[in-house]
């Protein structure tokens, strides 16, 4: 064995992944070479320096603390596992619903789904809490620029935590945040800026699946934007032009994790 | 099984290596707030996925679910980290001018080695923990970081000459270039 074949062979060796034929080769070489003697010494040195117990960290009790106290105490009932929760209903809508009645369901799911007038009326409120937020010069709960100040905010106040992203970069910089409340519950308002003009983008969790953006007619001279992506719905709102908020709405959908 | 069984199952299986998680989130976050943060949420996820551990190594089961839960994280809170690679020319290049230095043993001071260790690029980083302080096999970290077993080897080999070299640099600042 010469060194261009020993070298790639040191570090397995060290890690107990070379086999046994292959170790005898290559201590032997080691016996004959000063310069694969010395690399094989620097890298058992720093295999030591990387286990000191020192380098280590433990968990701190008051994590193992807040893990016991959120998981299910033995006395409750723990919630069940997603998989058998979902074959138990399915089991029960198949014994339960004939074709007819099945089909009764779905038409009445479109129906219900397809209402114009919720839509209509969600969008309404968004503008208005816009507008609202203008009005009383309480646009911002939390006033900062950092993503870090605002999102922890939110901890304890709303029921899900918002994805806050600063869009500096894109020249929307992240003023602040607020709580709000649309659509009966609590959601959270993110404000933007861009130039003199402010951006509402209200967040909370749904369950309809991915939709991208899309402009929604304007509202009172307000520009209306929405989509939903990782379980979030987002309204954006502004008196901004739609090409700009389109672009922010671009950016920031840009920054969430994919 | 019954919800208390499955609850008491997993306290006595996964939550012995809190301590592997916490170590492995708090290298990859750099901090302890946000390591909390991570293992607390990886621990709650891996009871909810409890169900689909098949009883084979725990705690790879749970560190898995804690690399998933901090790169969501580092994803979602700090979209700018530098991960980006060394290429292979680069490293090939300095391969083959590199000279073989003695290196003084043993680096001792663990606060230099805490620093080399946080200024390597993450992917590097977490490889360097899984092999050295979880002494997982080549083969249990390409399963657990899902990447093959060549780029966990060229991964580990980078990042030890990488902190050779800042180590190296750590003791004799003399010899720096």
């Amino acid at each position: 064995m010469n060194c261009p074949q020993a070298k790639p062979l040191l570090e397995p060796y060290a890690d107990g992944e070379l086999d046994a034929a292959a170790i005898l080769e290559l201590e032997e070489h080691l016996r004959a070479c000063a310069a694969c003697e010395l690399a094989w010494r620097n890298l058992q040195s720093l295999k030591r320096t990387l286990k000191q117990d020192a380098l280590y960290f433990t968990a701190p009790d008051e994590l193992r603390q807040r893990i016991k106290s959120a998981l299910p105490s033995p006395a409750k009932n723990v919630p069940r596992q997603p998989g058998s929760h979902w074959a138990a209903k399915w089991n029960w809508l198949t014994a339960a619903l004939s074709g007819a009645t099945a089909i009764c369901l779905v038409l009445l799911l479109l129906v219900t789904l397809n209402r114009p007038s919720s839509e209509q009326l969600l969008e309404q409120e968004i503008v208005s809490a816009h507008i609202r937020s203008l009005m009383a010069s309480h646009v911002m709960d939390v006033a900062s620029t950092d993503q870090h100040t605002v999102k922890p905010w939110f901890n304890g106040k709303l029921d899900f935590s918002p994805p806050v992203r600063d869009l500096a970069a894109q020249d929307f910089p992240l003023a602040g945040g607020r709580l709000d409340y649309i659509d009966g519950h609590g959601v959270a308002a993110l404000v933007f800026q861009r130039h003199k003009h402010l951006i509402n983008l209200f967040v909370w969790p749904g369950k309809e699946a991915d939709a991208k953006p899309a402009l929604v007619p304007t509202r009172q001279g307000y520009h209306l934007i929405h989509w939903s992506e990782a379980g979030m719905v987002f309204w954006a709102v502004s008196d901004l032009n739609e090409k700009e908020l389109m672009e922010f709405v671009q950016d920031y959908s840009l920054a969430l994790p994919k | 099984m019954d919800d208390r069984e499955r609850l008491k199952l997993f306290e006595q299986t996964v939550l012995p290596h809190l301590d592997a998680a916490y170590n492995l989130a708090r290298w990859l976050a750099g901090n302890d707030h946000d390591a909390q943060d991570v293992a607390q949420e990886a621990s709650l996820r891996a009871f909810r996925f409890f169900g689909n551990f098949r009883g084979e190594n725990a705690r790879a089961w749970l560190l898995a679910i804690v690399r998933n839960t901090f790169y969501t994280w580092l994803r979602k809170n700090r979209p700018l980290e530098n991960t980006i690679e060394l290429d292979d020319e680069t490293l090939a290049a300095e391969d083959a001018t590199a000279k073989v230095e003695p290196v003084h043993p043993p680096f001792a001071d663990a606060g230099a080695v805490r620093r080399a260790i946080a200024g390597l690029p993450v992917e590097f980083r977490e490889i360097v923990i899984l092999r050295e302080m979880e002494g997982f096999s080549y083969r249990e970290i390409a399963e657990l970081a899902e990447v093959p077993i060549g780029t966990v080897m060229s991964r580990l080999a980078r990042a030890r000459k990488l902190l050779q070299k800042r180590l190296t640099a750590e003791f004799k600042p003399g010899d720096q270039p």
